[in-house]
Order: C-alpha cells, then structure tokens, then sequence
C-alpha cells in the first residue's frame, strides 16, 4: 500500500513547474490571455522538450511511455500555473490515435505529436451539448460531412480526432479539403476554440479497441487533475492576500470570517488530491473502475474549483473583480473544466447508472 | 503508487481470515455465552496471536507487536468482514489507555490498562464545564491537595458515559497562582464516591448518555495524577500516533453512504421510487463525490503514517470534513423519509448505521452531535486557518486557548 506519487512523479512536476515558472509566469501569461490565439509556440517548445507533450504515447512511437496518473499530475501542474496553450486536446488526440490506431497510422501520426512537431486536438461536441460517444451523430463515411463544436486550438492543429456516430473515431489533416472553422467566442482565454465545419473531408478512421470511451474518460481525468491545480493555486492567493492586504490596521487575515472562510476554500481542495490520483490510477490499474470513477472525479473537482474560484473573488474584494487580477484567469479555467465534455450533473447521472443504481 | 498491500502483507492477510474463519462466531458450548463473554473470549485468543491491542505491552494485556499501520488495517478489514469483536471503542482505551502508556506511572499502567482493554471497568472523560468549553483551558474544577488525598470540588458537564463509569479522568485547576495552562493536573477519580452525584441530561434525540458531574469534596489519591502537578493540560494532548486508525473516519463515511443509497432504494418521493427522482439522484452522486474524496484522504494519511511522515494539511481536516459529509447526508437522509421524518427518534442506538427510520431520525440529530464534541466546527476552522495555512493566530484565543 502506497498511496503516494513517486519521487519520479514529483520530480516530473517540479520540472514542468519551473519551466512554467520561467517561461511563463503570470505576467507572460497575460499578454497571451489578452492575445489573440492563446497559443506560444516558444512555450510550447519548451513543454515539448520537457516530453510532457508525449507522456503517455509508447516509446516505440518516440513518447516516454508513461501512465495516465503521470499525465494528470503534470495536468495538474499546467492547471496550477494556468498553462495556456493546447495540451489537453493534444494529449487526448495522441490518446486516441495509440489505442485505436493502425501500426501504419501509429507510425504515421505518433513520432509528430510526441515531439511536438504536430499539434493534435479532439473534436467531440455536436450541437445541443452531445459530448459523449453515444450521443454523436457525425455520419461515418470516407468523408467526413457536418459540424462539430467547441475544438480547443482547432485553428493550430495538424490533426483532429473526430467523433462521428456509432463512437467511432476518424483522423483528419489540416491541409485535407473542405474543412472550414469558425471562431467561437469561448471564456477561457488560456484554453481557445473554434467550430470545425467539415464538408466531404477525407478522414481516416481509428478501427481498434474503443479509443473514444478512453478518451472520455481520460479527458475527465485531466480535467479534474487541471481543476484541482487551479484551485490550489486560487487558495494559495488568497492565503497571500490574506497576509498583505491590509484594512482597520491589521492585515485582513486577522479577521476571523475570512480565516473560516479561508478554511472553508481549503477542505474544497485539500481533500481532492487522493480523489484525481485515484481516477487517474483507475485508467491503467482498476480499469472496471475506470469510468466511474472518473466521472465522479471531474464532476466533484470541478465543481469545487469553480466554488473556490467564486470565493476567490470574494476573497480579493473590489480588486477581486477587475480582468487586472489573476483570479479571473482561474476562476475562467473551472468554468472551462466544468462544461468541457459535458456537466457534472450529467457525469453524476452516468455514475449512478455506472452503479446500477 | 500502488494499492496492493504487497505480497509480504497479502500473507499476513491469509493468517488473519485463517484465525477470524476458526475462530468467529464461536461455536459448541460457548457460542451459548452472553455477546459480552463471547466477544471478551474472541478477543482473548485474538490477542493470544497478536491481532489486537497492538501497542500495548503484554504485561498490561496487549499483544505487544511491532507497530505496523498496513498490519493494524488489514487486521480492521478482516475483522470487519466477518464481524468479529475488534479492540473495544471506549473513550478509556481510546483516550486514556494511550495516555498512560504514554506518560503514566507503571503502577498506573499496572493497575488500568489490562482492566479497561478488557472493559471491566469503563471511563468517562471530565474536560468540558459549565463555563469552559472550546476555551477548555480556563476550566475552574478546583483540586486541593489534603495530606495524601485531593479533594475536588466543581462541575463538569456534558460527560458521555458518566452514568456508567467507574472512573473518570479529569482537568482539574490544583495551581490557582500558576498561568491559565500551567495550572492543570490531570486527574484519575473513583466515580463510585459520596462526592461525587452526576445527574444524567437529556439529549435531544431523547436518550440519556451524557450527563453533569457535581463533585463535592470528591477525593482521590494523591498519586492518582498522570504527568506532574500543572502538566495536565500536555497529558491530555498526548495521543499515541502508531497505529492510529487514519482511515476509520472515511470507512465509516463510505457505511453511511451505503446506508443512504439503500434508504434511496425503498423510498418514494412524490409517490415515485426516490431513485426515479432526478433531484434525488443528483444529491445522493455529489455526496458521493465527497466520500470518494474522504477515502482516498484517508489512504494519503494511512501511506504517510506507515511511512512515519507527517500527513499534514490534510490531517488537520479530517474531523471538519466528516461533519461536513454528515451534514449532507443527513439532509438528504431526512428528504427520503418523508413523512417519517415526523417520527421521534425513538429508542434508536445512535451511530453511523441507522436501522430504521426512527434510526435515521436520531442519526439526523446525532451527526450534530458529532460536529460539537470534541472541537466544534468553528474550532476546527481556526486549527486549519492558523496550523494549516500559516494565518495570524485569534489574539483572544491567544489569551485563553481552545481545543
Ligand atoms: C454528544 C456530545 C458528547 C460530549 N461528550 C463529552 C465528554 O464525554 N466529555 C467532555 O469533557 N465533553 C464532552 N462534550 C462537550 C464538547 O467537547 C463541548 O461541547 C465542545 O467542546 C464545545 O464546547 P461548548 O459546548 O462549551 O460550546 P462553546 O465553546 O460555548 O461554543 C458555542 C459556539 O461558539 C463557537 N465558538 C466558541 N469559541 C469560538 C472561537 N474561538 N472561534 C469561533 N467560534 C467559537 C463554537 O464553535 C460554537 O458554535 C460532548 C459534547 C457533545 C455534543
């Protein structure tokens, strides 16, 4: 029994935190918020040299062959600095492509997206909020014809995985005719999106095993490694506030209410952490657990980042309000990671059917 | 990370359900034995093989093993699995027991820790006061020492147990010129005494288990103290960490939650299968979301304490957590019943497990009861605010500390 990261685990955080921290600290972060792509190549460079980009993709393939838990806590590493910048789509776009992937389509796309070189991403909603394989409604054919919503970086990548009916999943090429995109006017400034329109596209399709349910579930995973970064770095503020800011003479965190609700903030994150770990592990150790327990995951971290980020606010008074303060950098992010690939209520339904109940 | 305990572990495991699978329920003649005998003669022999009392030395009753959190689990699970008789709960062995082995005398140890592992004699625990409360310390119980004897006088109240007791260990003020801490000792007292008259108060489930304490020229020895004269208020903050049970709080979350879905499953609301009600549904997944997050805290703790490292912030929450899950739970406990909710509690046991719906209604009130002693949840906030994240600490409980 050893419920605990690794010292390799750690150890892999502390370098994607210092790379944060040195290519992009908050200030850096800004003028890519404010931006117009909510990309930096130059970052992504870096965070592609760290292998982070390539974690989880089998060495064979040029990736480190690593397990999902270590690519939720990198995830959660990027949600506590607020990495902008089109890791998740990526991530689950090369996800896909080794699990359902030809040896010939593995070979073909894997080396380009675990060095970086190609961008991936994951077109998964249709219209109406129908994020889930089971919902889709993208007719399968050699072409693919219709729209998909909500693509991060769609403008960016090399390659989209795209759901159509039935849960499969089919590869389309940037360069490959008749796709058009559209921006979507999306609030998380770190994590942008277009509309992919796709007429009479030539595709690929991904024939093994059942990668979009994989998907799925890993996304949820990292969605909730991403929520529970961002909210300890929103308790971490807070607490600083707390301890600088100062009114009736004292510093603010003198004052009892806002300890308690401070106090409050911290049993919305601390106890979290166990939570993400074990969906994570679930994903390759305790795969009859998998999906259930990473709906209950995403749905319950989420949830609380987005009450921690609402507190922030509070927390920080009138400067709390203003687009100067980072809080809202983060308090967009929970927003992002609590409707992206659907709702939580929707995550708790699906784990109550999951249970039988 | 791995959640297999290790082959070396998985050993142990087989001998432990090879010893609970001979050895309970009883059987022949002696499974005709009153529950109290049977589980006094299970938990004999389990002791014999050194599954319980641990950490306590076998001069005393124990099984004086070496510590070992993943052992002591792994004993909880396969006990609990076959529900055989595990080390009694009473405050004597959870409170006192570790603290005389910690800081008593070895005639104190001598004399208490066999009897009250075994429960032959019960404890109640003399620390809350009519004017002293979460501000414990400026309790005003005074001890007078009279030749080889102290005489008590003061009150006590909210003592749990204190019907039933033989003793009760208690702060008591013995140095009224020392400063609000120093002046503490900590007592051990004869419950069963001309000076002593406690007086049962009603709860507000109905039943009577805790009461007020009125001692009036109560005596006992004067070496019947743990720790030296003013070092009360340090004993009574005294916990043995080996072995702590750092997941027993989450397992019972996880029991409640159980219980909630089967209430859910034979409740109707608005004449429908509660389970049909999406509302229902909803609230009863969120909980769950908590309980998942509660367990998975309580294997952090239990990794770190194997480890002998400190689990830190996490630590400092977990009773805040568990009222919190209690309150939830409760609300949506009460929802289910309906119109059962109109009941009384009844006779119902209080714990975790509610049997019927009069059960639910004390456990709706009991969890309340639970978010007070102890540490209310306020004091709790403190301790997170100023132990865990580092904020200025309250400048009046500066003055007069709390639990
Ligand atoms: C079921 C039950 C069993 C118990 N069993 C025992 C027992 O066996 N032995 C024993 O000694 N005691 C026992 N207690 C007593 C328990 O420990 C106390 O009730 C508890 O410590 C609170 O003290 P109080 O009742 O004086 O409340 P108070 O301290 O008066 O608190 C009243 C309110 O004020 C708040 N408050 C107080 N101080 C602060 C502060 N500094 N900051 C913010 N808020 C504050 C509290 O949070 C609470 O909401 C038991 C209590 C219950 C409910």
């Amino acid at each position: 029994m050893n419920f605990d990261l690794t010292d390799e685990q750690l150890m892999l955080q502390d370098t994607v935190g210092q790379a944060m921290l040195n290519e992009c600290p908050v200030t850096h972060l800004r003028t890519i918020f404010d931006g117009d792509s909510g990309h930096d190549g130059a970052l992504w460079e870096t965070l592609s040299g760290l292998g982070i980009v390539g974690l989880a993709i089998p060495e064979e393939y040029g990736g480190a062959g690593l397990e999902i838990l270590d690519l939720a806590v990198t995830a959660e590493t990027l949600g506590y600095h607020a990495a902008p910048g089109p890791f998740l789509g990526h991530v689950l776009a090369a996800l896909a492509i080794a699990e359902g992937g030809s040896p010939e389509q593995k070979e073909k796309w894997l080396p380009g997206l675990a060095s970086g070189e190609r961008i991936g991403t994951v077109a998964l909603a249709e219209s109406g909020g129908q994020w889930q394989p089971d919902q889709w409604q993208l007719p399968r054919g050699d072409t693919l014809t219709g729209k998909k919503e909500f693509v991060p970086f769609g403008e960016i990548a090399d390659l989209i995985v795209v759901g159509a009916t039935g849960g499969q999943l089919a590869v389309v090429e940037k360069d490959a005719p008749g796709i058009s995109l559209a921006v979507v006017d999306g609030v998380d400034l770190t994590r942008r999106f277009q509309e992919v329109d796709f007429a009479s596209t030539p595709c690929e399709w991904l024939g093994q095993g059942a990668p979009a349910e994989r998907v799925r579930d890993v996304g949820r995973v990292l969605l909730a490694a991403d929520a529970f970064g961002g909210s300890q770095r929103l308790l971490e503020m807070c607490v600083e506030y707390a301890k600088t800011r100062e009114q009736f003479g004292v510093t603010i965190g003198h004052f009892q209410a806002l300890k308690h609700q401070l106090a409050s903030m911290a049993l919305d994150v601390e106890p979290n952490r166990g939570l993400y770990w074990f969906a994570a592990y679930a994903q390759d150790h305790a795969r009859d657990e998998a999906e259930r327990i990473a709906a209950i995951a995403r749905a319950h971290v989420a949830d609380r980042f987005m009450q921690v980020a609402r507190d922030a606010v509070e927390a920080h008074g009138g400067i709390g309000f203003t687009w100067e303060c980072d809080v809202q950098i983060w308090f967009k992010r929970a927003m992002f990671d609590r409707a992206f690939m659907g709702t939580p209520a929707e995550d708790r339904e699906r784990s109550l059917q999951l249970a039988g109940l | 990370m791995d959640l297999n305990y290790g082959s070396e572990m998985e050993g142990f495991r087989d001998e432990v359900k090879a010893f609970v699978q001979g050895n309970w329920p009883l059987s022949g003649e002696e499974a005709d034995l009153p529950m109290d005998k049977q589980a006094a003669t299970f938990r004999a022999r389990a002791i014999a093989h050194g599954y319980l009392y641990r950490n306590i030395p076998q001069r005393y009753g124990g099984s004086e093993q070496e510590p070992d959190v993943l052992k002591a689990q792994i004993i909880r699970e396969e006990f609990g699995r076959k529900w055989a008789p595990q080390e009694a709960r009473g405050i004597g062995t959870m409170m006192l027991v570790p603290t005389l082995l910690e800081r008593g005398e070895e005639w104190q140890k001598d004399k208490f820790v066999r009897t009250t592992i075994t429960g032959e004699v019960a404890w109640c625990q003399g620390y809350s006061e009519p004017g002293s409360g979460s501000d414990l310390a400026s309790l005003k119980t005074r001890g007078e020492l009279q030749g080889d004897e102290w005489v008590i006088n003061g009150q006590k109240i909210w003592t749990s147990g204190a019907h039933l007791a033989d003793y009760m260990f208690c702060l008591v003020r013995t140095e009224p010129d020392a400063s609000k801490h120093a002046g503490i000792s900590y007592l051990l007292i004869d419950m069963k005494q001309p000076g002593i008259e406690v007086r049962p108060l009603r709860m507000m489930t109905g039943s009577a288990d805790f009461n007020e304490v009125f001692l009036n020229d109560a005596r006992t020895p004067a070496d019947w103290i743990v720790g030296k004269r003013g070092e009360g208020w340090l004993v009574s903050r005294t916990t043995l960490k080996h072995e702590r049970n750092s997941i027993g709080a989450a397992q019972q979350t996880r029991a409640g939650l159980k219980g909630l879905v089967d209430l859910a499953k034979k409740s109707k609301v608005a004449g429908r299968p509660a389970l049909e009600d999406s509302t229902i549904r909803q609230r009863l997944a969120e909980i769950e979301g908590y309980v998942k997050a509660h367990q998975y805290s309580g294997y952090r703790q239990l990794t770190k304490d194997a480890k002998g490292e400190e689990a830190g912030l996490i630590a400092l929450m977990m009773k805040l957590f568990s009222t919190e899950i209690g309150h939830k739970s409760s609300a949506l406990s009460l929802d289910l019943l309906g119109e059962e909710g109109l009941l009384s509690a009844g006779n119902a046991e209080l714990g975790v497990q509610a049997k019927d719906s009069q059960g639910w209604i004390a456990r709706y009130m009991y969890t309340l009861g639970i978010a007070v002693a102890g540490g209310t949840a306020n004091i709790q906030r403190n301790v997170i605010a100023e132990r865990g994240l580092g904020l200025p600490r309250d400048a009046a409980a500066n003055r007069s500390s709390s639990k």
